[in-house]
């Protein structure tokens, strides 16, 4: 434990002095930023019209900008992902850090834990500046907080699944570039998994569908907490984390 | 302390280390000595449990590298050929980093860095961002990442490639003092550096163990005893052998002399001296002198690098496809012998 402590503290901190963190959390705070303030306007509007004809559906702020926005940023995820996992391992490879890693009294599930865990900080940091955005509706409105957090929870989980997987494909190769590339290609195959199954309903297309983190996602989305989609996230981030330890003891008589 | 028996490694292709066994006592610096590509990275990262042996076993301090990783890796400090620096962090920085993943715990941990950041001499650096250091200093903070925890056993591949010349004299200054308290092992391709700094030589060549040998024993074939090629003619069967070596065995100074088979009519005698006699001009009048005709008188010279040639170039002949690499620098050495007699 105090090994993951001690390594995912080393990665924040690199993270951290590096440009690469502030990039990525403007960048995703200049996004989703945009997208509040359409989604706002866009209520805005609506609802000023529903008022000037009379009665009209209520109006819902978890329905109509918390829950679409939450939704936008799982897709960007999917883009910034690949950003924050490319250099966990490929970069010590290339250094030849891995090697004090790897002969120092540590157990390779702690290396690969401590990684994912700072990967995962770091994430948090970026999904953090969403909140801002989010806190201003309930300082001007009362929308229901349970399904926003539920909603944050399913990010969470599935930031948490996608950079097992980007932790994975970074100890690879020793070259950053194809380990981001590669990253990007493969999250974006599992979110697009449900759309190639969307108009078949085959057992196999069932199972595809199962596979697609989207198909999870959608139900955190709308702030129901199935026991199912939890398990699910928890159980692909363990096996990815696994797959992981195991490449990173392969490297050992790959090499 | 270090064990190692039937050790090899192979690759997809190659066999980079081929049934290697040496042994090496506590407190003892051995040179680890080969050329490039002789499988001393290799080796030293079996020891150091980063690669598993393919066959054979390796212990440190008892310990299997394969059974017990996790003890041998926290007696082991271990400085690879390229120090495994993380640039981004300071020095102080990096050094805390280490040494809590080596098991050190807090409250030593500042205490342990500054200690090594004296013996390395890195106080003036201390708060400087390991991108910006030079070279040597990086090597340094290399080093004292290794000798951070106070590891029973030192591994250091190449520690002094790529410094200069004052920094490698420091640098083996520093081996010098770390020696008592650690065994330490040195991987090199430069045979002055473990004339200055090792004990013992353990010379590998082609994934091969060609010889292990104290430095004293190896440098007193080189300085105490001399060694001479001696070719005669021979004329219609005259002298022979037997006469030849005769006399040449009563010569003074001198202790041992080999025949050769005689080729072209070419009588050769290797003569070797006794302690610290020079017996060159003695054996030369005394050819003269029986009326023979002497056509070759040549010091073999044993300077550590020749004996390690000559053994390498052996392992070259007599092994598998030797290579360019190796062949070229024995080759070389062969035309200098006759104009740079050691003595």
């Amino acid at each position: 434990m105090k090994n993951v402590l001690l390594i995912c503290n080393k990665e924040v901190k690199s993270y951290f002095v590096s440009p690469i963190a502030y990039l990525l959390m403007a960048f995703f705070g200049l996004i989703f930023g945009v997208g509040f303030y359409t989604a706002t306007r866009q209520l805005m509007q609506y609802s000023f019209q529903m008022q000037m004809q009379g009665g009209g559906p209520s109006m819902n702020v978890n329905e109509q900008i918390i829950r679409p926005l939450l939704g936008f940023a799982s897709t960007i995820a999917l883009f910034l992902v690949p950003m924050i996992t490319m250099r966990l391992f490929a970069e010590e490879k290339k250094t030849g850090t891995i090697e004090l890693l790897l002969t120092s009294p540590v157990r390779d599930l702690d290396i690969v834990i401590g990684k994912w865990a700072g990967a995962m900080t770091l994430y948090l940091c970026v999904l953090g500046m969403s909140v801002l955005d989010v806190a201003l509706l309930f300082a001007w409105g009362k929308p229901d907080w349970k399904p926003v957090l539920v909603a944050y929870l399913g990010l969470i989980l599935q930031g948490g699944v996608l950079l097992a997987v980007g932790a994975f494909i970074s100890t690879l190769t020793k070259n950053q570039i194809i380990a981001g590339g590669v990253t990007f290609f493969v999250c974006l195959l599992l979110w697009l998994l449900s759309w190639f199954t969307e108009f078949n309903s085959s057992a196999l297309s069932s199972v595809v569908n199962y596979l697609s983190i989207v198909t999870h996602f959608d139900n955190f989305a709308k702030g129901v907490l199935d026991s199912k989609d939890v398990v699910f996230y928890l159980s692909f981030i363990f096996f990815g984390l696994f797959l992981t330890s195991r490449s990173l003891e392969s490297l050992r008589w790959r090499s | 302390m270090i064990k190692v028996e039937g050790l090899t490694k192979r690759y997809a292709r190659t066999v980079a280390v081929d049934n290697i066994s040496f042994e090496i006592e506590k407190g003892q610096i051995v040179g680890f000595l080969g050329p490039n590509g002789a499988g001393k990275t290799t080796t030293m990262r079996v020891l150091t449990c980063f690669l598993p042996p393919s066959a054979g076993t390796a212990s440190v301090a008892g310990y299997d590298v394969l059974e017990n990783p996790m003890e041998v890796k926290k007696r082991i400090g271990y400085l690879p050929e390229t120090p495994p620096l993380y640039p981004e962090m300071d020095v102080a920085g990096y050094l805390d980093f280490a040494g809590r993943l080596k098991g050190i715990s807090s409250a030593d941990i500042a205490k342990r860095a500054d200690e090594v950041m004296e013996k390395c001499a890195l106080g003036d650096v201390r708060y400087k961002l390991i991108s910006k250091l030079s070279k040597g200093y990086r090597q340094r903070v290399g080093l004292a990442q290794a000798i951070i925890h106070n590891p029973d056993v030192l591994i250091l591949d190449e520690p002094t490639s790529g410094l200069d010349p004052k920094q490698i004299i420091e640098i083996r200054e520093l081996l010098k003092h770390l020696a008592g308290e650690h065994t330490i092992i040195l991987s090199t391709h430069i045979l002055s550096e473990v004339e200055h700094s090792c004990e013992r030589v353990i010379i590998i060549s082609q994934g091969k163990l060609v010889a292990t040998d104290s430095v004293s024993n190896l440098t007193n074939r080189l300085r105490g005893s001399e060694s001479v090629a001696v070719e005669i003619e021979a004329l219609n069967g005259h002298p022979t052998s037997a006469e030849v070596q005769q006399r040449l065995e009563q010569v003074s100074g001198v202790s041992r002399v080999v025949g050769k088979d005689p080729k072209d009519g070419r009588m050769s005698f290797e003569v070797e001296s006794l302690q610290g006699r020079h017996i060159r001009s003695d054996l030369a009048r005394s050819v003269v002198n029986a009326g023979w005709s002497l056509s070759e008188l040549r010091p073999v010279g044993l300077s550590l690098e020749e004996i390690f040639l000559q053994l390498t170039a052996a392992e070259a002949k007599a092994g598998h496809k030797p290579e360019a690499k190796a062949d070229k620098p024995m080759d070389q050495k062969k035309d200098e012998q006759p104009e740079a007699p050691k003595q």
